[in-house]
Order: C-alpha cells, then structure tokens, then sequence
C-alpha cells in the first residue's frame, strides 16, 4: 500500500468517524439505507430485508482463524438468551431477560447504563421470559415487554420516556419481538398463540406512544376471512406475531410472520382455514391494511407457526428479475413468494414431511393426517422455527438450522378457553427409539447431550431458491436454534445448542473456523466496526462474547 | 431426612408385604383393566386429580409421582382409605381399584402399557443376590462404574421402560447405551460406552472404567452395538420378582 494511499485512508476514517459521531441520530432515512452503513447493525434482521447479510470484509477466510475475544458480557439472569444486539456508531444496545435493556461499549464491553423493567407478576409466556432485543430511532431504543408493554427508552440516559399498554396482560397477551421501526412509527406484535388470544401487529407513533393504527390477525365478524372460522372461534384463535417483521420501501409494505392457532393441537375444534394463522401477511405500513397473504398451513394442527422472519430478496427467478420473499417454514416447506402480490412461486420440502403429501399450484398443502398415535414429521418444533434465516446476494444462498428427523405423535383433545390459562387443545410426545431415551425439546437443559441422531439432528442448510434443494448442508449432532449472519467475504458465522461458534465458507459449507463458548447459540450473530476494525458479536449460554481479528 | 422417611416408609410397607397375597403372575395389567381404569377415572378421580392427573400439590398421577405410595398396593391402599382431610375414601371393587392402578402406570395412555409393581425391601435383595444387577451397576457408594449407574433411575424412567430395560435390555437399551467401539485414524481402538456427544467430539467410559474423548475428525470407523451388555432377566426371574425389582429401581432417586 503506497503512503498516499494510507493517508488518504486516514483521511476517510477521521470523515467516516466524524460524520457519525456527529449524527447522533438514527433518523429514518439512516434505517433505510442501513446497507450504506455497514459498521453498524442497526436494524433486527441487519437492513430492512432481513438478509442479515454485511458488506464488512476485514474478517476473511485467510485471517478468520485469527479471531479471538476482545470482551465478554456476562449476563446475571438464568435462561435461554436469545437476544439480538444492535450496535449504533459505536454503541451496543441488547437486551437480557426478563426485560433489561443494556447500553455497552462495543469495543470493550463497558456498560454505560441498564435500563430494567420488571414485568407484571400476570405476565405469561409459554416458552420463556424470552426478549429479543430492542430497536432504535432518533436517540430512543424501543423494547417491548413479557407484560405487553412497549417503552421507549432515551438511548443516552437510559431513562424512559414513555411505557404504555400493547395488550392485556391479564388475557395472556405478551410482546417478546424486537420492534420494527418504519419512518416515524414503531411497530410490535404480540404472543400468546398458546393461551387463546386473538393477535395483531400495531404501530404506534415513536414520539408520543400513541396508536397509529392496529392490525388484527384474526379478521372479525364482517371482514374479509372472517368466515375461516366458526361461530366464536375467531376471538380465542390465537394468531400471534412474536418475530420481528420486515419492509420492502419502494412498495411501502411490512412484512410478517404469523404464529399458530389455538387451541394448537385440536383443529376440529377450529374449523375452516383459520386466516391468518400460519400465513404471511404484507401489510402498508403507513395504515396497516392488509394488501396481501400467504397461508401456509390451513388449519393446523401441530403448531406450525409461520413466526419466521421474511427474508427478502431482489434477484433473478426463472430468468426474469422479481422481488421474491425466501421462507424455510416450520411445517417443513422451503417456499418463494412474489412480495409484491403474495403469489406462490414454489414450495418444496427441506426435511422428513409426512403431514402433506405436497403443495398445490397455489402452494395449499394437501393434507395427509397420520392414524393416531404415528409420528408426524416434522415434529413439534417444526423443521425450522423463528430461528433467524440469512441471505447472501454473493451466493445466492439461502441459510437457516433445520430440525432433521425429527418427529411428534399428537393427541387432541378438546380444550376449553379460560382467560390468560394455556389453550393447548391436547398432548404431544416426541418419538423416541426406546422408553424412556432423551429426545429433543424446547431449549437445551444441560451441557450434557444423551439423545442421539435417531431422535433428530440439527443442519446449518444453504438452500438454492431458484432449485429448491440443498447446495450443501452442515450437519449437527444436536439441533439448532441459531441464527445466522453471511459478509461480503462469503463467511457464514452461527452456532447451536452445542455452543460452537463457527465460520462456514458460505460457497460450501467447509468449517473454517470454531470457538467452543459451552452454552447454547439461540440468536442470530451480528458484525459492525469500530474505529477500522471489525467485530462480531454472538451470544453462548449466559455471554455475550465479542471477537476481533487479533493485532 | 429423606433416607429416614423412605426407610420407615419401607418397613411399612415390607410389613403390608406380608399381609398381602401375591397375586400376579403377569408383568402387565391387560388392556381391559386400562379401560375399567378410564372409565371409573373419568367418573371419580377426574374432578380433583384432573384430566393430567395433576392438578393435586404434590401429585402427578400420569408421571407417576405420588406424596404416599410407591407400589401398586400402596396406590389400592390410599384409594381405599383416602387421606384425611382431602381425599375420601373410595368403595371400589377389586377389579375397579385393579384397572384405576393400570390406567395410573400406563402413564394415562389408555393404549399404554401398565406395569406391576412390587415390593422394595424385596426387590433390593433381588438386585443384590438372584438378579446380580450389582454385579454390574453402580447404586450410591457401591458397584462399578461401566455400566449405567442407576442411582437415579427411578427418576429418570417410568415403572414400564423399567420393566422394559430388564426383560428386553436390548430393545429397551436407550441409543446412548449401545457398547461403542471405535477406531480412530491413528490405529486405536475405544470400546465404551458413551456419556455425551456433539458434532466435533464423543466423551466415553471406556471398559477399563477411564474417562476418555475422541474428536470425531480422528475417527476412522465407529460402530455402536445393537445388543446391550445386559442378559434378559426373562428367563432368571420370575415376573413376581421383576415386579418387585422395579419397586426398588423406583425408590432411587439421586442422593440420599
């Protein structure tokens, strides 16, 4: 490198800092082109298309096994960690349970501020005191809350400016998603699939915390879809939003994944297709009416919650250029969607599938319910679930943890709806290849692993859109709730429940490099930089662990 | 504490053991006693005990676990006397009380299977002398250490995967049980048995009882045998006998 040439790199550093330094703000326009900005990760899903996907490439394939832990954050809560860090010039702001938010300095760790809520003692949740992480604008983070409560915090004092009511906590409502944010307005849905609520997505205005406007997922009596359920069915239909969506600008439509509805087990007791449980919904993010939706369940009756994160993607599909949405769904179907009409373009199967026997033109399963007391494939937890998904325009390769050979035997029953008690509608268990074996579940209890490859294993899965097959797949002893983060040097970091932190070559799967952090991997690994140097960040067990190239 | 309680519980009971008459000649109840089960359960038990089994503090009836009883007499005992104040007594027939204890040790399943159980003072002697179980398993201080320790396996399996494990070891082995032998790249040989397992390594007891990993990038071939270690106890004893057998397997739970 000629001296000329490094001077005028300093140059551009000191005008690169500088200008952000002075640009305290997120505005919305920052958020837009967070692509631009590489350094940072300012959103959930990286950019508003969720690939998750950084232009960073100081970390390469050569220098990756160089890496090494710059800081570690020990978290002072027990339990599954599945937050999402963002990191704003400089600045990282993540979340730990129940509902603390942490303001950190991203090249060492330091905390400037905690900002803690304690939710509501009514507050319920089926699978955690889960949180996965906040959202930012202007100089406010946003979080919303086990209590389904959403509070925006200054991002300098950590102190709150406002904290209202989502949903009524008392009925099972909960907010576990990050917030997404669309020009002026923040935008939460709710859990509670598994305790009868009727869900929705809201926006509310960033400045004031006021309602924008409201978006039910069940449609009421008179609206359009409404017929899809029976008598009264519709207002404990579950329906819940508890990921975080995504925004296509030029169309001005948000993005989200529907969860399951209840009670989950029993869909005679919920007759008809039960919009929109199961689908994906586009919706316009200035008034939320609906433009679009995508079923992929019609319904369901194991729990196949569309709660993915929408990945989308501009690229060429059967030699013409569209606006594709890409979803790994947990039923077991790899599925293309045009975002721009919600038309089917293909659905193919990534794992074990016996529940459907394939998709109709339209992408509508037909249906092959096992006798009672056979397996169904995939099992309970899906073949994937809201595991965070990734994209690489350089590989044109899609990648997300899959559930491989894994399956549930269900029983149904009849449930009956008490407010903010679980709405289960039956029973579930796991087949196992002896009484009594370790099967696989939701999160992993211990560092110790005694189930083996016969009740399921997990895959890191490089899918082919444009073929709907694997073009290679890592395969995991134990299953994988990781997400995953791919740069511009074709490197795939995740993890997993074993708590390897891995560099993958993204072209083809060859493990480049691995950490052993010895806690499980369930959030998505993110990149920024700092000062000219570039950082990933991932959380393992109770740390967060920060790594750099070493000097 | 707990080792007193059970100690006294067992006295207790090693004295209703010699009142009661040995009646069963089978291991299983049959699938008509489940269904006379389900049938005066969902009528009698259901209102307080719930459609799980578990909404008594303390109790779950489908898991197995109980604040009083242990074996299959104990559960007919407290159906028949209750417990003061909470539980009534109950006036059921033998045949009633017979398929409400199935339905309970068919885990609520009422395709289930439902395993006898018998008595623990007997079944500890069993496991000591006729079965020589000790002769291979590890309870507490005492035993080797090779095969699976069981000194908290009445907590890990139900009363049936007992029975299971001790009539068909081989089908009832759980996978993580299978006598490995591995060969690595380097020319040696593991045999053991595995402790835990992930996608790079595998961390084994091997056969002279020494903790041992190998990384799975140094394997060569890996074999995991089908067959368990363990002999049938089918032919050896008598279903009495395993009955009581899994009355005392029952009683371990961890340190005590």
């Amino acid at each position: 490198m000629s001296r000329r040439f490094r001077s005028v790199l300093a140059l551009l550093a000191l005008v690169v800092t500088s200008t952000y330094a002075l640009d305290a703000q997120v505005t919305s326009d920052r958020l837009l082109r967070a692509a631009s900005e590489p350094q940072n990760w300012l959103n959930y899903g990286g950019t508003y298309t969720s690939q998750r996907y950084s232009t960073l490439d100081q970390i390469t394939p050569a220098n990756v096994t160089r890496l090494e832990s710059k800081w570690v954050v020990q978290n002072q809560v027990f339990g599954a960690w599945q937050s999402n860090p963002i990191v704003v010039d400089g600045v990282m702001y993540i979340t730990q349970r129940p509902n603390d938010v942490m303001a950190v300095d991203a090249v060492t760790g330091s905390m400037y501020w905690l900002y803690r809520h304690t939710p509501s003692a009514d507050a319920k949740v089926c699978c955690g005191a889960n949180n996965r992480g906040v959202a930012i604008l202007g100089d406010t983070v946003y979080m919303g809350t086990l209590d389904a409560r959403l509070i925006a915090i200054d991002a300098v004092t950590g102190k709150a400016r406002w904290n209202i009511a989502v949903g009524d906590v008392k009925a099972g409502y909960s907010i576990t998603m990050a917030p997404l944010i669309v020009k002026d307005k923040v935008m939460v849905g709710v859990g509670g699939g598994e305790y009868g609520i009727r869900g929705y997505v809201a926006a509310y205005d960033a400045k004031t915390g006021k309602e924008a406007w409201k978006f039910y997922t069940i449609p009421g009596p008179g609206e359009p879809g409404n017929n899809t359920w029976e008598g009264d069915d519709w207002k404990t239909g579950g329906a819940p939003a508890w990921v975080t969506g995504s925004y296509d600008p030029a169309l001005n439509l948000v993005y989200w994944g529907i969860g399951n509805p209840g009670p989950d087990w029993n869909p005679k007791q919920r007759p008809g297709d039960n919009l929109y449980a199961d689908c994906a919904i586009a919706l316009d993010a200035d008034t939320g009416t609906l433009k679009w939706h995508f079923q992929f369940t019609p319904n369901d009756a194991y729990d196949y919650d569309a709660v993915q994160v929408p990945v989308l993607v501009d690229r060429e599909w059967k030699g013409t250029q569209r606006k594709l949405m890409l979803w790994a769904n947990r039923n077991g179907y790899f599925y293309v969607l045009d975002r721009v009409t919600g038309e089917f373009l293909a659905g193919t199967p990534f794992v074990k599938v016996n529940w459907s026997s394939g998709l109709d033109a339209k992408g509508r399963p037909i249906q092959t319910p096992q006798p009672q007391g056979q397996p169904t494939y995939p099992g309970n937890q899906g073949g994937t679930n809201w595991y965070l998904p990734g994209y690489s325009p350089r590989t044109g390769l899609f990648y997300f943890s899959a559930w491989e050979n894994y399956g549930t035997i269900y029983k149904p029953e009849e449930s009956d709806y008490k407010p903010g008690q679980l709405f289960m509608g039956g029973t579930f268990s796991v087949v196992t290849p002896a009484p009594g074996a370790a099967t696989v579940g939701i999160g992993r209890r211990g560092p110790i692993n005694t189930w083996t490859d016969e009740v399921g294993n997990g895959a890191v899965v490089a899918m082919d859109p444009e073929t709907g097959k694997p073009k290679w797949k890592l395969r995991q002893h134990d299953v994988s709730d990781a997400g995953m983060l791919t740069t511009a040097t074709d490197l795939l970091f995740t993890g997993g429940r074993e708590g390897h932190f891995m560099a993958i070559d993204a072209k083809n799967g060859a493990l480049l490099w691995k950490a052993s952090l010895g806690g499980q991997i369930v959030m998505g690994p993110v990149t920024f930089m700092v000062e000219g140097k570039q950082y990933v960040s991932v959380i393992a067990g109770s740390t967060l662990v920060t790594f750099g190239l070493r000097d | 504490m707990r080792s007193m309680r059970t100690n006294s519980l067992m006295a207790v009971l090693a004295v209703l053991w010699v009142a009661t008459v040995a009646s069963a000649q089978d291991h299983t109840y049959s699938s008509a006693d489940i269904a006379t089960g389900v049938r005066i359960y969902g009528a009698q038990c259901q209102l307080c005990h719930g459609s799980n089994g578990d909404t008594v503090a303390g109790v779950n009836l489908r898991l197995g676990r109980f604040r009083r009883a242990v074996t299959d007499d104990d559960l007919a005992q407290v159906i028949a006397k209750g417990v003061a104040p909470a539980m009534p007594s109950f006036a059921f027939s033998p045949a009633e009380v017979n398929g409400l204890v199935a339905f309970i040790r068919a885990g609520f399943d009422p395709g289930g299977t439902a395993v006898k159980v018998g008595n623990i003072d007997r079944g500890k002697q069993v496991f000591a002398t006729k079965g020589a179980c000790a002769s291979c398993h590890r309870v507490g201080r005492e035993g080797p250490k090779s095969a699976p320790d069981l000194s908290d396996i009445g907590a890990l399996r139900t009363p049936a995967a007992l029975q299971r494990a001790m009539l068909e070891p081989n089908v009832a082995m759980p996978p993580i049980n299978r006598p490995m032998t591995i060969q690595t790249t380097a020319g040696r040989t593991v045999k053991g048995r595995r402790l835990n397992e992930d996608t790079f390594s595998v961390q084994l007891v091997d056969d002279t009882g020494k903790l041992v990993t190998v990384e799975k990038k140094n394997i060569k071939s890996v074999e995991a045998g089908k067959t368990s270690p363990m002999p049938s106890v089918a032919s050896k004893l008598s279903p009495d006998e395993v009955a009581d057998l899994v009355a005392y397997l029952l009683t371990l739970r961890g340190a005590q």
